[in-house]
């Protein structure tokens, strides 16, 4: 059976590793490269990088940094930010990236999901999901590279989930925007809720504090994977003892 | 001892040559009948869909070159699918090198689809034992066993994960994305093949 992922995020700004807090006042946390092989040396299933820059300011990544991460590390890795066209997409993954993921461009165009994965295949093809409640209600923003641009769509999240299947998306990343590096657990009933109408991989962030969010939201929700920035970036936890406290509560994981 | 990865127009391509590389291998990536012909080792990398893989080769008129390769030849993922006769996936004729088909997980049995992630692969000879390990794998169809299976895995059914045909191996995963287990297996093509 296919083992449950472990994912380190990695926000990129300026050619930098950067973590914010519930999306704002980010801080530098090293260089790309070194934390790419790091964390893939430390058990990493695969790893995301997301160009908080590029989404916000209209421009596509900078390719440089992805072929050098292609360069040194030989898991998947996926990248996100400012990729809004078939150009863009191509341009990320011929640099050596397996998969790239969209979010405000799918909004604006759904049909770009649909373009994305008939040219490079569903599993090329993750749409990312930022979501906050408004009014108990689960909603999709956009834009939210960035404090300032960041805002809330009609879009109700489950409707998009349903959507986004059908158009052929290989992936989804469901993140939910209030834990954002608050520490406190994944949001379990925003998983619970989304993964019952979600016969693709799916993938929780936000809000990974400790080994025990992990084992709770692989006990309690079908997701396949957890993504998460803080806990890994601040050396408070490596992924292998997170894997090792795993493995102890009987998920299956690959260590 | 030269590797000829067929430019099939995938997009892992230097993910593939990079990870023969690191194996002390000289490498080209190419469309060249005579430079895939003579090389001492072939691999046919898979990304994109059966169709995509099979129109590819169809222009480069390398169909029947690579039905005619009698070295060593390895095909990943895509790669795999189109040494069959069939591809469900946009129903394409494949090379027919290998017999039987290429089906679709069904995800009414529980399972995502497409698979994506690390699954454990297990070989049935004893030859092949110290090869069992986690591979990555990203794909929505795939082989049924048969008798050509070497390994297997689990997604809602068993299903090949390695397959060879006289000289023609074929991997579902993507070694070139599977940390030390896809070195070692590399290693293995290279040097016991």
């Amino acid at each position: 059976m296919i083992t449950k992922r472990i994912i380190p995020c990695l926000d990129v700004k300026e050619g930098k590793v950067v973590k914010g807090v519930q999306f704002k006042n980010h801080k530098i946390v090293g260089s790309i490269i070194d934390l790419a092989q790091k964390y893939s040396n430390d058990g990493a299933d695969e790893l995301v990088f997301y160009d908080i820059s590029a989404s916000t300011e209209g421009s596509i990544v900078d390719k440089e940094w992805v072929s050098k991460i292609a360069e040194v590390i030989n898991i998947p890795f996926c990248v996100a930010g400012g990729i809004k066209s078939i150009e863009d997409a191509r341009q990320i993954l011929n640099l050596g990236a397996d998969k790239i993921s969209i979010n405000t461009p799918a909004l604006n165009d759904p049909q770009l999901i649909q373009i994305l994965s008939n040219e490079f295949g569903s599993q090329c093809v993750v749409i990312g999901m930022d979501i906050k409640l408004i009014d108990g209600q689960a909603y999709l923003f956009a834009k939210t590279g960035s404090e300032k641009t960041a805002f809330a769509t009609n879009i109700k999240a489950d409707d998009w989930m349903i959507k986004v299947q059908e158009l052929g998306a290989g992936e989804v990343v469901i993140n939910a925007m209030g834990q954002d590096g608050v520490k406190n657990g994944y949001d379990i009933e925003l998983l619970k809720s989304l993964g019952s109408i979600c016969s693709i991989p799916m993938i929780a962030s936000g809000g990974a504090g400790e080994p025990q969010h992990f084992i709770d939201v692989f006990k309690q929700t079908n997701v396949d994977g957890a993504l998460a920035a803080t806990i890994f970036h601040r050396n408070e936890y490596s992924i292998n003892q997170v894997k090792k406290e795993l493995q102890a509560n009987n998920i299956n994981i690959r260590i | 001892m030269t590797v000829a990865i067929i430019d099939c127009g995938g997009a892992n391509l230097r993910s593939v040559q990079k990870a023969v590389e690191i194996q002390d291998m000289k490498v080209v990536i190419t469309k060249d009948k005579n430079t895939i012909s003579n090389a001492s080792f072939v691999i046919l990398p898979g990304v994109g869909s059966a169709k995509s893989v099979m129109n590819n080769l169809q222009d480069s008129n390398l169909i029947e070159t690579i039905k005619e390769l009698t070295m060593p030849v390895l095909g990943i993922c895509i790669g795999m699918h189109v040494l069959f006769d069939y591809s469900a996936e946009h129903n394409t004729e494949c090379l027919g090198i290998v017999s039987g088909n290429i089906k679709k997980f069904d995800s009414k049995y529980t399972v995502k689809v497409p698979q994506m992630g690390w699954n454990k692969v297990t070989f049935d000879q004893e030859k092949f034992k110290a090869l069992d390990n986690y591979y990555y794998f990203a794909n929505s169809y795939y082989s049924q066993i048969s008798d050509l299976t070497l390994g297997s895995a689990e997604h809602s059914e068993s299903f090949a994960a390695v397959i060879q045909k006289d000289n023609f191996l074929g991997c579902q995963f993507h070694p070139e994305k599977s940390s030390f287990a896809g070195k070692k297996f590399l290693y293995h093509f290279f040097n016991a093949s």
